[in-house]
């Protein structure tokens, strides 16, 4: 990792607090337009509550 | 989440949590604390022993307290990362000092008894909050009997019921005594629209879903004779496709719905689990019922923990203590440079979470965009050897995963079976082959011994392939040169009880990868150059929203409107549910647009014609000037809705018969036959929620309880009816339903098959309709009737058909993935935003918008777009015409020359999903690392070894 930023203009970097199904995905859109992207979970691993849930409406596809 | 877990540019700190935060927006430092895990994770490597070696158990938080895990656990089995952590209030060893059954046992060396609490400082250009929630705790009133009555679980805990990763493998029981319940009860509002100290007024908006899906999905797992009963006030199924859900649940799965608040729950005998439920009906009749198990909807509700965190941030809460936005930028916090998403700014369900989430990204990168790639990295590979004129010189890699394959496989014998093998010239067993030594290894072996294929038996490819194809990159290999055997997932753990047969099997399977991998060729991936220009189609609110944002971020946009006005049928709105002021809010962002030097408005003007694909657009427009073709790389669809235009109960015949936008705007003009009136009605659904329009249009219920309290305040002393089928003010618009009805407004509920009866009595209107509660015809005489109209689709087939995104029944977008894709369209670099996805209010139109800019983001900063790799090939001589596979693509990425008469695939939209080649009948698809040569030869090989 190279911080080629003068000190001026802002810090490319983003911490994303929480690993649930939002955390995750603002996470993942912004590592892949350009940004560095901390994302920080109190537990042991990512998921959230999502990651409970059985099927979810309307397909009923697995929650994972 | 796997993706997360292996993104070049996400740093993912488990077990850390945010101490503080200062600075400014753009530039912040954040002090973090990481707690010990006690296992090193470059050095777990996830196999289980450590677990299984644990003598201490415990309840299992991630199954509720359904099941127990060791005091060494992995959250879940899918877990990323998919490390394992001691948790320490319950490990033997830090409570007693010996043990360390784990250290002992850990083939890896990873655990670490010593691991201290961290703490650090990173720096930060924003902070976006996606804490979630904490499920309501029912265990506070005594009234549900919650953890007192086994009888009683929370709708989370019956989630973990129905998983087939659960406690009970997805078997229907009662958790106490397993017994499998004929009558399930659920119970809604449980902790929500509740004004008992402990509880919330608001409505969590998500518990009506997912108590229609849990009951359906009980009965599809226990049979159609299991009783599921609802027990609602109203049926909250406000969003795209939930009416037809809850249509589809009472009508053809057969699940009850009472319409009722139950007030006591009560063991049915003293020694049973069994649960009484006593309410009154709609009828008001007492009744009581006896049922099995009881399901309590629990709502939504922001922790004691997120409070604090909130403070310590410095970010506002609202008055139920979530995160404080306003309407107009529904996922800035009230800090500067710090965004909210999700749960944390008030209950969401998941698609609305998903498409804040993707929004908080969009605003946090409008302001740092001009640091836009100055801290991420990319990777760089070694040259690719061209193995073109080799002969095939393949490396097997076994693999005994610790005991998951080697407990049951006899990983020598097929590691020995695979040195036989044709073109096979170097074999080895592995541990672990993933782990991160044996990456190193491999590409010393491939290159030591000139391999030009590798195979790996192992696991699944889904899971480990980007690891393995890395180490080939790595190694000067293409990565398409790279095969896997899965020897686990499909072998040793399904056949776990017959090691003989699975040896037999992993043998098999390796002769197959192997015969495979002799005739795979290197695939080349092309980077193709993109426009990095948006097109936003309708300059509404969401266009507008999302046209500003994309220009922030620094793209250039065209923003094309149909009609003379940017801001749509916003413009005719008076104030948000929150009372801000929608004009005054527009005339600012148009300001803003017009200011905007990155911002092309072309106004009157139309779309005629669409040409090329992700990242090299032609869309043809036609305005007064004349046609232009703009270029560019992607396109947001945002061409809105319009209200319906009743036929219904004398609208268009009767001036005092007016719909919910004319009212509006007589507001807005004070007209002075407001203060005039004494008496008014409202009439909910007015076209929603009918045969020809199956769903709910969302907006309308908040609208007319808004409106009766505007009505209030200019006559305090009006008469005002609200005739509702369900009130659907979900969230915190509860409390405005709950403020008019202190207020006096009275609110009836009518059937759909009893609807009221409007009459002309000159100037006024009666209005004749069935109080519910007295069960018996009543009639007022109104001075004016407001309709909530419904909101209906423009059916813009033309427009859909020229981006090729479809349209569902109702004339709405069809997103890619309700759930989880909500902006996007299986057309890539197509997107959606506003009302033309789904009626909606504007905070969700605005977020909406943002999440579609950050998506185009997403395709836009690249620069490039991906074509090749693993993708199909039509063989035009073999081509017959039939344009099957055009049909079945299910990304659109075949079209048909009509002058060749052949189809082609376009190799940046196609993703290698093999529908084509399964369709065709004259196998002309050829799908590359896939194709037919290497499949028969699978089965060849195969079949010769039986």
């Amino acid at each position: 990792m190279s911080r080629t930023d003068s000190g001026n203009g802002p810090n490319g970097s983003v911490l994303v607090v929480g690993g649930g199904i939002a955390g995750m995905q603002t996470a993942l859109d912004l590592a892949d337009s350009g940004f560095y992207v901390y994302l920080v979970e109190e537990s042991a691993g990512i998921g959230g509550v999502m990651a409970q849930l059985d099927k979810t409406f309307p397909t009923n596809d697995c929650a994972m | 989440m796997v993706e997360c877990g292996r993104h070049l540019n996400i740093k993912l700190l488990t077990l850390t949590e945010v101490a503080e935060l200062t600075g400014r927006a753009g530039d912040f430092t954040v002090t973090l604390t990481k707690k010990p895990r006690y296992v090193d994770m470059d050095k777990c490597i996830g196999c289980g022993v450590c677990a299984e070696k644990c003598p201490r158990k415990v309840d299992d938080e991630y199954n509720l307290g359904l099941a127990k895990r060791k005091a060494i656990y992995l959250k879940y089995s899918q877990t990323v990362p998919l490390k394992y952590a001691i948790d320490p209030v319950t490990c033997i060893y830090f409570k007693k000092g010996t043990c360390k059954a784990c250290e002992k046992f850990c083939p890896s060396g990873a655990i670490n008894l010593e691991d201290q609490e961290e703490r650090f400082a990173i720096q930060v250009g924003a902070v976006v909050l996606a804490t979630g929630f904490a499920p309501f705790n029912p265990g506070v009133f005594d009234t549900y009997g919650y953890g007192r009555y086994p009888g009683v679980v929370t709708s989370l805990e019956f989630e973990r019921i129905l998983s087939a990763s659960g406690p009970f493998e997805g078997h229907v029981v009662r958790p106490k005594d397993k017994k499998e319940p004929e009558k399930i009860a659920w119970l809604q509002c449980v902790g929500s629209r509740d004004l008992k100290p402990g509880a919330h007024s608001y409505c969590s908006g998500v518990c009506c879903m997912y108590a229609i899906k849990q009951a359906v999905i009980a009965k599809e797992h226990a049979g159609a004779d299991l009783d599921a009963a609802i027990f609602f006030m109203d049926m909250r199924t406000y969003g795209k496709d939930f009416d037809r859900y809850y249509q589809k649940a009472e009508h053809e799965a057969g699940v009850r719905f009472v319409r009722s608040r139950v007030h006591s729950l009560s063991p049915a005998s003293p020694d049973s689990l069994d649960i009484r439920l006593e309410y009154v009906d709609d009828q008001g009749k007492l009744q009581e019922e006896i049922f099995d198990l009881v399901v309590l909807s629990i709502g939504l509700e922001a922790s004691e923990q997120f409070r604090n965190l909130c403070q310590r941030l410095d970010v506002k809460l609202d008055g139920h203590g979530f995160t404080s936005t306003s309407s107009f930028a529904p996922v800035t916090a009230s800090r500067p440079g710090v965004y909210v998403c999700g749960a944390a700014a008030g209950p969401k369900d998941i698609p609305y979470s998903v498409m804040e989430a993707s929004a908080a990204a969009a605003a946090a990168a409008g302001e740092l965009s001009p640091a836009r790639f100055s801290l991420v990295s990319t990777k760089t590979y070694p040259p690719e050897r061209d193995v073109s004129r080799e002969e095939p010189r393949i490396g097997v890699f076994v693999c005994n995963c610790g005991i998951n394959i080697s407990g049951v496989v006899n990983v020598s014998e097929v590691a020995a079976h695979a040195r036989s093998l044709p073109h096979v010239v170097y074999v080895e067993e592995n541990l672990y082959t993933c782990s991160q030594d044996t990456q190193d290894k491999l590409t010393e072996v491939i290159r030591e011994h000139g391999l030009n294929r590798v195979v790996v038996a192992a696991c699944s490819p889904r899971t480990h392939e980007p690891l393995f194809q890395e180490t080939m990159n790595n190694a000067g290999l293409n990565k398409y040169l790279f095969e896997m055997a899965n020897i686990r997932n499909q072998d040793s753990w399904v056949h776990a009880q017959e090691p003989e047969i699975a040896t037999r099997k992993a043998k098999d399977l390796v002769t197959m990868a192997v015969a495979k991998s002799a005739l795979l060729n290197p695939l080349q991936e092309a980077d193709l150059p993109i426009t990095q220009t948006a097109l936003v189609v309708g300059g509404g609110l969401a266009g507008m929203a999302a046209a500003l944002n994309l220009a922030q971020q620094g793209y250039p946009v065209h923003l094309v409107e149909k009609t003379g006005v940017l801001g749509g049928n916003a413009r005719q709105l008076l104030t948000t549910y929150r009372g801000e002021d929608v004009g005054a809010f527009l005339e600012r962002l148009e300001a803003r647009i017009f200011q905007e030097p990155r911002i092309t408005v072309h106004r009157q003007a139309s779309i005629t014609g669409v040409d090329g694909f992700v990242g090299n657009f032609k869309t043809t427009i036609a305005t007064g000037n004349g046609a232009a073709v703009i270029d560019h790389g992607v396109a947001v669809l945002a061409t809105g809705a319009k209200e319906y235009k009743p036929t219904e109960y004398l609208y268009g015949q009767h001036p005092g018969v007016i719909t919910q936008l004319e009212f509006d705007e007589m507001l807005r003009r004070r007209d002075p036959r407001l203060a005039q009136a004494q008496t008014m009605a409202f009439i909910q659904c007015v076209g929603s929620r009918e045969d020809h329009r199956p769903y709910c249009s969302k907006v309308c219920c908040t609208h007319s309880v808004k409106g009766a309290l505007e009505l209030l305040e200019v006559d305090p002393g009006a008469d005002i009816y609200v005739l509702y089928r369900d009130m659907r003010t979900y969230g915190d618009r509860e409390d405005l339903y709950h403020q008019a009805r202190n207020r006096g407004v009275i609110f009836n509920r009518y059937s759909r098959d009893k609807k009221p009866v409007v009459t002309a009595q000159g100037e006024k209107l009666r209005v004749e309709f069935r109080d519910h509660i007295l069960a018996r015809p009543l009639a007022v005489e109104v001075d004016l009737l407001i309709l909530a109209a419904a909101i209906e689709s423009h059916q813009d087939q033309s427009l859909a058909q020229m981006y090729r995104v479809p349209l569902d029944a109702d004339g709405w977008f069809l997103e890619a993935h309700q759930k989880l894709r909500p902006v996007d369209f299986a057309n890539d670099g197509v997107f959606l935003c506003g009302m033309a996805h789904y009626p909606k209010p504007l905070e969700e139109s605005i977020a909406q918008a943002q999440a579609a800019a950050a998506r185009a983001a997403t395709v836009l900063s690249k620069g490039t777009v991906k074509a090749g790799g693993l993708v199909s090939r039509i063989t035009p001589d073999f081509c017959c015409g039939c344009q099957i596979c055009v049909n079945v693509c299910p990304y659109q990425a075949i079209a048909f020359h009509d002058s060749l008469g052949v189809a082609q695939v376009n190799e940046v939209l196609c993703k290698g999903c093999g529908a084509c080649a399964a369709a065709c009948p004259c196998e002309a698809p050829v799908l590359l690392g896939f194709n037919n040569r290497q499949l028969y030869a699978q089965i060849r090989s195969v079949l010769r070894s039986a």
